[in-house]
Order: structure tokens, then sequence, then C-alpha cells
């Protein structure tokens, strides 16, 4: 019989409980606006910080208050800013969301590493020792804290050694490009006209040619052939202006290591690794 | 009135709950970073241990004994402690929004504080009266208070010192919780009951 006075005594004791507890919600009940839940409802609620709050909550609050504006939402972009604009009544400054690029084409088969790494798998702990397994010390390290970091799934590690940036689920959030210790990964408008250099070296031409078969050697080669003069040395890096930059190509046929693409035409993958395996073909 | 003078001094200073029987290391690491969150936190978890330990040495003596179910104990002081914080959060939060806003995460973690828990049971086991359990449970929550706020207020000048990268952050807090628990053992054997 000793069992029914424990669970009378528990059940009792809790139901008592529960009863102190909803009388004390209905009369401590806090007003909450019903458009904050209503916006949250409409974010994507990754919780992934890029309009400067902690969390999605806290974003829908900031908006319903005024504080924010409806397009801070840089993951939602456009879709998102009206569908909150229009139910808050408010108008929606357009502004399309950036897009993550990588900095570096120096993939596993034509950048050399300068000695075999086998620790832990982050580019932070990498890239502290001895300045990393990578001979150039501005390149990818390979070890994928950007496709952690990412909460979209929008990056993945690719076989040749570099991280795939999906054009079609990056959101624009930044976290990457804060992510990266190398800041290899910049912000750049959306869309797919312009020439690029692919690569963040300031390293002198000697030093990036021994580490790296494609990287920027600071020739100032393109900075010649320009006739928008829209290339610019930044340190030793040719730097392309994407507003001054007329797609017309002349750039990257002078490039003697191949570091300038056009947007649209950044090597994927299969095309690194079919690059590479022609120029072994080449030197046998 | 003698045993509750003692009762007070042993909790406060001499078996400190935090730097003697190293209960609430959670909240004392996580919540003495900053002067303001850690009175807060002491003033909640004073109301807390508090009515906690009241409605459970009621509970124990009035209900768990006198039906034989003392090994009821640990599952009845939970769910006593759960509401009690609930409760806190209710009321919290239409009372003073910024305090609520303040506490954030470590309201709710009261719950999982074993300062609570650890006070209701000793409470129990130590058989006091009602009126010393109350007087023991102000004590160790003050106990546990006067350790976080002493630790919150180091922790404010630690930022600004100099020192190795290795120590900064939690290995000098750990270090420093070390050295206040030392500092402590003066007190030991000072009083028993």
């Amino acid at each position: 019989m000793l069992f029914i006075y424990a669970i009378a005594a528990l059940g009792l004791i809790g139901l008592l409980f529960g009863l102190g507890l909803a009388t004390a919600a209905k009369v401590f009940y806090v007003e909450t606006d019903p458009r904050v839940e209503a916006v949250n409802d409409l974010v994507p609620g990754a919780n992934c910080g890029a309009c400067g709050y902690p969390g999605c909550m806290k974003f829908s609050e900031a908006v319903v208050s005024g504080e924010a504006e409806p397009d801070a939402c840089i993951p939602g972009g456009e879709e998102v800013a009206n569908e909150i604009a229009a139910l808050l009544g408010k108008e929606v400054s357009s502004s399309a969301s950036p897009i993550a690029t990588l900095f570096c084409i120096g993939d596993n088969y034509r950048a050399a590493d300068s000695f075999v790494y086998d620790g832990v798998k982050d580019c932070n702990v990498a890239g502290d020792f001895y300045g990393g397994h990578k001979a150039c010390s501005y390149g990818c390290l390979g070890l994928g804290n950007c496709v952690r970091v990412c909460p979209f799934e929008a990056i993945i590690m690719g076989s040749h050694g570099l991280p795939v940036i999906d054009k079609e689920k990056c959101t624009g959030c930044e976290l990457c490009a804060k992510e990266c210790p190398r800041d290899l990964i910049q912000m750049l408008p959306r869309g797919e006209e312009g020439h690029l250099v692919l690569c963040s070296s300031q390293d002198r031409g000697k030093t990036v040619s021994r580490a790296c078969e494609v990287g920027c050697i600071a020739c100032k080669a393109c900075i010649k052939v320009c006739q928008q003069e829209a290339i610019e040395m930044d340190g030793k890096l040719a730097v392309i202006d994407l507003e001054k930059c007329t797609d017309c190509g002349d750039c990257v046929e002078k490039c003697p290591p191949g570091t300038i693409y056009q947007r649209s035409a950044i090597p994927s993958e299969q095309e690194a690794i079919a690059a590479a395996a022609e120029k072994e073909k080449e030197t046998a | 009135m003698e045993t509750l003078l003692s009762i007070i001094f042993i909790y406060i200073f001499v078996e400190n709950f935090v730097l003697h029987r190293f209960f609430g290391i959670c909240p004392f690491l996580g919540v003495s970073r900053k002067m303001e969150t850690a009175i807060g936190m002491s003033m909640a978890v004073i109301f807390v241990m508090t009515m906690a330990t009241l409605v459970t040495w009621l509970l124990y003596t009035y209900i768990l004994i006198p039906y034989n179910l003392p090994y009821l104990q640990i599952v009845t002081f939970i769910l006593v402690i759960a509401s009690l914080v609930q409760l806190v959060e209710t009321v919290l939060r239409k009372i003073s929004p910024t305090l609520y806003q303040g506490l954030g995460i470590f309201l709710p973690l009261i719950t999982t504080n074993c300062a609570v828990l650890a006070v209701t049971l000793l409470a129990v086991r130590q058989e006091f009266s009602l009126v010393e359990s109350v007087v023991f449970a102000i004590a160790a929550s003050i106990g546990f208070s006067m350790a976080l706020v002493i630790m919150a207020g180091i922790r404010e000048r630690l930022e600004l010192a100099v020192m190795p990268d290795v120590l900064r952050g939690s290995a000098v807090t750990l270090i420093t919780a070390g050295i206040l628990s030392l500092a402590f053992l003066g007190f030991q054997g000072m009083l028993t009951l």
C-alpha cells in the first residue's frame, strides 16, 4: 500500500504547485506584441546574427519597435523584407544581399604544402602551427572553418582542398567572411559581371611562384593591358575594381599564372582537378 | 538564539557553500563577470533558497515523514525548487523586465543550481527545526552571494590587469577561485555546531 501513498503525495504536491503556477501566470501575465511573433514566423530562423541582433526573436522585437529596418535580415533577403514591411506597413529601401566569394584558387594540386599537417582540423589551430601547412602563408588552409560556421549549408569542402560556395544557397550573412582566419572570403555584390584576381597573397612574386602555381606574382601585366584603368595594386596584389571592369577579358590572357577569372567562370572542383591532371600529362 | 547566530556565522564564513563545500560552482563562474548581474543573481538565489527550504521542510516533516516516504525527498524537493524558480521568473518578468533581461538564461538555470538542492537536503539531514532551517537557508544563500560578489569584484579588475595571454579568461578565473577558497580556509574550526 506504501506506493499508493507515494503516488498520491507526489501527485498532489505536483498538482498544487501546478495550480499555483497557473494562477501566477494569469495574475502576472505580460502582454506581448502579437506582431513580434508574426515577424518571427517570417524570418528564416537560423539565428545567424547577421542583422546585428542576438537571434531572430530579438531582431523581430527590434523591427516591431522601429529600431531596425525590415530589410536588416540579410538571409531573408528581399522576399522576407517585403513580407515584414507589408505586415508592419513600412517601406523597404531595396538592397540585394551580397554573396561570399573565396579569394584563393590555390588548391591541393597547384599550391604546395610545406609539411604534412596531422593536427586538429581547424584553420585557426593549423594557421598557428608554424604558420600553417600551406607553403603560401596567405592561402586557404582547407580545413573548413567556413563550412562549419555556415548556417545554411551553402559551403562544402571540395576534394581539391578548397571550399566551394553554393551561389543559390548563400544568403550573404557574412559569417564565413568573419570566421576565415586568413580573410580569404569577401562579400561581393550579387551578379556575374566583372573579373576578379582570385588571390590574397601579399608576398613578393618570387615567393608566390615558389608556393603556388596560380597566385598573383605582382607582375602588373594586367594593369598595363587594362584600358579602363580598373586594376590597381594593393601592396603586392592586383585588385580589379568591379565598377570599372567592362569584362573585356584582356587581363585574363595576359596574366602569366592565370589568377584572373571572369566571375561566372570561377573554377569549380571538377575543373580544378581536370586542370591539374592535364598539367601533369604535359610535364610527363 | 545562540544556535541561530552560530548557524549564520558558520554557513556564511566557515562552511561557505561555494568556497568550502563547492556547491553552485556553475553560476559562481558563469555570472560573476559583471557586478550588476552578480547582485541580481544573488537576490534571486536568496529568495529561491529561503522559500525552497521553508516549503520543503514543511513537506518533509508533515507529509513525507508521517507517511513513511523519506525516499521521495529528492524528487519532491526538485519539484518544489523548479516550481519556485518558475514563479520567480513569471513574477520578475512582470515586475522588473530590466533584471529579467540582465539575468537571461541564468534565471531558469537556478533550478539546476546544486546549492539550492543541497541547502534543502542538508536542512532536513541536520535535523534543524523550522526556524533553524530558514535561518540556515538565508545564511547559506548569503554566503553564496558573498562569494559571487567578491568574485565579480575581482574579475572586473582582472579584466584590466596585465597578464600572459594563456592566463586570460577562464584560466585566471579558476586560479582566483582556488586562492579565494584557500583564503576562506582560515575560518576553519573557528566554530562548530
